[in-house]
């Protein structure tokens, strides 16, 4: 059979060795990435200005995982986006090859596993399964049933001071117009064992803080998802003030980051009662008002964090009648652009964007605490760039510390380990200037901050809330799930 | 240990018509290894899903022994499906690997130990029981997989086509050695396939399934030798049995340009709506080579000889200058036959071989239901080919 590729309209993929088997692929088209654990061989591959993901599989599942993967893209679920299926493979001396799925490597994405070369703390393995438990809910809410629900089967990516968690791993799911009770069971108990077991191993590597109890984090997805599922789908009845309930319903799931989309209202037998039931609920609720109002397309929780800024900045403006699309758009422009702008190029590739807005408003927090009075968002700005930002990893394609580690059981993948990569310009999907061209101020040094304030500057980030440290005291914008 | 019932269980998906498992009748022993297997969306996973707990179940009822599990939660019908695609943790020894989930279930420290010890004695992991799984061969992994269901010690196991990503040769020896582990256990199994040839050597019985209904159950020998209707006569067996819808003149089926004289039980069973038709069907080892223009004996023309070593396979045509078969559907494609023939004497391509189907080795179908209509076939040669 020769060579078939079938998915996207990518005609450079040919130019790829698909005649050698992906473990000896040569060092130059390897992107050195961290992966979780894999029964198959996994390996992120430069392809043109990006990267991607390899997976090698029987034909038969390659297929069956790529449209999977197409029809959750087409239902928005977050998950890897497929870009091809390539089977027919031979090697030179006519040897067949294993097919291969090919896959977008989500940009800014972590691995769990690159997470503890930060030092896996009980407060970043709540966030991570946390962030599984939503994504778990919202694919249950679509139908799909994962069949393998694990750490190792989701990529996380920063969402202001949380996680949100992407689906990487298809090939045990199905899609079904609404799952039974017992679909949903069942991958909470897959959940449970595969997270206590990933824990479990940790421990056993090592890389696990003393204090963190495997078993008390693998108990709390199914907690979380519980909490989760019955906020969203929980049948109530009221006898009075019908009005007020739902607004009130709406109210909740619009908290929670879900839109209410349909509603089922049901007298009651004897009519003395209303009973309310969400029918059809959306994620993505502040996402879709931030992207609505300015055009950024974040992350839930970034966007929550965003359009709580741009509130503030509508009540302190001249002009408190502004209508909330101008103050968006100058909320854009004064605000968000120009300190996304601060950021020299070369500190581009360490986090996304809005997640740096993020970290900025954090990091203003904490001047204004320690200064003992307001301190501006351009001052705050300079002084997280010069301090904070050159200390962080490059997340936009990271490069873990124990990738050795991760990938011992393929020798031929830890050569990979020592290799960097720089991808694509971290901008190229970023509509900040899609108000017009701005210009930009690269060649300049950040500007050095002069502080007047007799106490001691923060010069170093201090634990940010909930991230390593639970008990610090939380800036009164951060927004809180716990 | 149990027996699993399936009492009139029906699955129908919301939105559809026909349902998806149409009550389903299946009665499986204690410690019996019985296989579903059907065509692609004959209902075989979800009558397995049903008894699992991921499939509601719409109308019916599912027994695990003297048990009604039709609305009990999957985790705690006592039951384990077994992934052979199981992770193993590399930094966890193969006992943990094995136990933990039961440390999940808050099973006692000296119970596990226990049960992870009596596992690696049947899977003959005892001596790794405290390394590390890179010390393991890719087939011991695949052992301790399973050892992570054994461990739980449940009624049933169930597997859904667990060999499916899987190299063909690695197929072949896992198959094996699930069958002999499932033997030794001794625990009820339900497996799942769609290859009839791993349904024929591992399951003591077979269950044939189409458009979610089932056609038949049975030992792999009486699948073989008496398939209930055509649909399983054609599934069962490779190369498949040829098939074809023939006319019958007094008691004799006119095969292209031969007259083959038909079972006499087999015609008196013949029904007015049959329209003096049968469906007969000949595996390709029940044909015997004759002389040109035998009585009974059928002319093929050899398009392609398959040689196996053991054994050689001729694929052909029977010319039709009497237009005796209407609707001929031979598995190999229409017209086409396939006998097995002695390897040590192969025709030529273009060659006519006369052969002639052995005495009481046809197997014959109303035309009209599709129902046998002839009795169980003996002979030594199917026995070689089940085997």
């Amino acid at each position: 059979m020769p060579l078939h590729i079938s998915g996207a309209a990518d005609p450079a993929l040919i130019e790829l060795p698909w005649e050698i088997p992906l473990e000896a692929w040569p060092e130059e088209h390897i992107a050195a990435l961290p992966r979780g654990l894999s029964r198959h061989v996994v390996r992120f591959v430069r392809h043109g200005d990006g990267v991607i993901a390899v997976k090698e599989t029987n034909a038969e599942i390659a297929h069956r995982e790529f449209a999977m993967l197409r029809e959750l893209q087409r239902l928005e679920a977050p998950c890897v986006h497929p870009v091809a299926v390539v089977s027919g493979r031979t090697s030179p001396s006519g040897e067949p090859l294993s097919a291969a799925l090919v896959t977008e490597h989500l940009a800014f994405s972590l691995p769990y596993r690159a997470l503890f070369a930060q030092g896996l703390r009980q407060g970043t393995l709540k966030r991570l399964v946390g962030a599984l438990s939503v994504l778990l809910v919202r694919l249950h809410l679509l139908g799909f049933y994962w069949g393998d629900v694990s750490l190792s089967n989701a990529l996380f990516r920063r969402d202001a001071s949380e996680f949100s968690a992407y689906l990487v791993d298809a090939e045990t799911g199905d899609i079904h117009p609404r799952l039974t009770n017992g679909q949903r069971e069942t991958d909470l108990d897959i959940a449970t064992t595969n997270i206590t077991g990933e824990l479990l191993d940790l421990q056993g590597s090592e890389d696990l803080d003393d204090g963190v109890d495997p078993f008390e984090i693998g108990a709390r997805l199914e907690k979380r998802y519980r909490e989760l599922w019955s906020a969203l789908t929980e049948t109530t009845t009221h006898t009075s003030n019908i009005r007020m309930r739902v607004a009130e319903r709406v109210r909740q799931l619009n908290e929670l980051g879900f839109d209410l989309d349909e509603i089922d209202m049901d007298e009651t037998e004897d009519g003395t009662a209303v009973t309310i039931r969400p029918k059809v609920v959306d994620a993505g609720y502040h996402q879709r008002r931030l992207m609505r109002l300015t055009g950024l397309d974040v992350q839930e929780n970034q966007a929550r964090r965003l359009l709580n800024d741009l509130d503030e900045f509508r009540a302190w403006s001249d002009n408190p009648d502004l209508d909330e699309s101008h103050a968006a758009h100058e909320w854009l422009t004064t605000m968000f652009e120009p300190t996304v702008r601060a950021v020299p190029r070369a500190l581009r590739g360490k986090l996304e964007p809005a997640q740096v807005y993020h970290e900025v408003l954090d990091h203003r927090w904490y001047l204004a605490e320690a200064a003992d009075h307001d301190v501006s968002l351009p001052v705050a700005t300079a002084s997280y760039v010069k301090n904070i930002l050159p200390t962080k990893d490059d997340e936009q394609a990271v490069l873990g510390r124990s990738l050795a580690e991760m990938t011992a059981e393929l020798p031929a993948l830890t050569e990979e380990h020592g290799h960097t990569y720089t991808a694509r310009d971290p901008y190229a999907n970023d509509n900040t200037y899609a108000w017009g061209r701005v210009p930009e101020p690269e060649e300049s040094e950040p500007p050095t901050v002069r502080r007047s304030s007799t106490r001691i500057p923060v010069t170093h980030r201090p634990a940010v809330p909930g991230r390593e440290d639970d008990d610090a005291p939380t800036p009164p914008t951060a927004p809180t799930t716990e | 240990m149990a027996s699993v019932t399936y009492d009139n269980a029906s699955r129908i998906y919301p939105g559809t018509e026909r349902p998806a498992v149409d009550a389903l009748n299946l009665e499986i022993a204690d410690g019996e290894f019985l296989v579903l297997v059907g065509p692609s969306g004959c209902g075989k996973s979800t009558s397995l899903r049903m008894l699992a707990g991921l499939e509601d179940i719409d109308e019916g009822a599912i027994w695990v022994g003297d048990r009604d599990v039709t609305h009990v939660q999957p985790k705690d019908r006592d039951i384990a499906m077994v992934f052979q695609s199981y992770a193993l943790y590399p930094h966890m020894t193969v006992a943990d690997n094995m136990g933990f989930a039961l440390k999940i279930a808050k099973v006692d420290k000296a119970e596990i130990r226990q049960r992870v010890e009596a596992a690696a004695k049947i899977l003959d992991l005892t001596e790794y029981l405290d390394r590390k799984p890179k010390a393991l061969s890719g087939g011991q992994r695949q052992r301790v997989a399973m050892g992570r269901a054994i461990v739980r010690q449940p009624q049933v196991f169930l597997m859904d086509e667990p060999l499916s990503n899987l190299d063909a040769k690695l197929r072949v020896q896992t198959r094996t050695q699930i069958a002999a582990l499932q033997r030794r256990l001794g625990t009820t199994t339900v497996y799942v396939t769609h290859d009839q040839v791993e349904a024929l050597t591992m399951g003591d019985r077979i269950a044939v399934l189409k458009d979610g209904v089932l056609q038949q159950v049975g030992s792999p020998r009486d699948m073989y030798d008496a398939p209930a209707n055509v649909f399983v006569a054609g599934f069962i067996g490779s190369p498949a049995m040829n098939i074809g819808t023939y006319q019958v003149f007094d008691g004799q089926a006119q095969v292209g340009r031969a007259k083959v004289d038909l079972a006499r039980e087999a015609v008196s069973a013949l029904k007015s709506e049959d329209k003096n038709h049968v469906v007969l069907g000949f595996r390709p080892e029940s044909l015997d080579r004759v002389a040109p223009n035998t009585e009974g004996g059928i002319p093929i023309e050899v398009d392609v000889v398959e040689e196996l070593g053991s054994d050689a396979f001729v694929y052909g045509e029977v010319p039709n200058e009497f237009g005796g078969a209407e609707d001929v559907h031979f598995a190999a494609g229409d017209s086409q036959m396939i006998v097995r023939i002695d390897p040590r004497d192969v025709p030529k391509k273009g060659d006519t071989v006369w052969v002639k189907i052995r005495e009481g080795e046809q197997h014959v179908f109303s035309a009209a239901t599709g129902e046998r209509l002839s009795s169980e076939v003996h002979t030594d040669a199917s026995a070689q080919h089940t085997a």
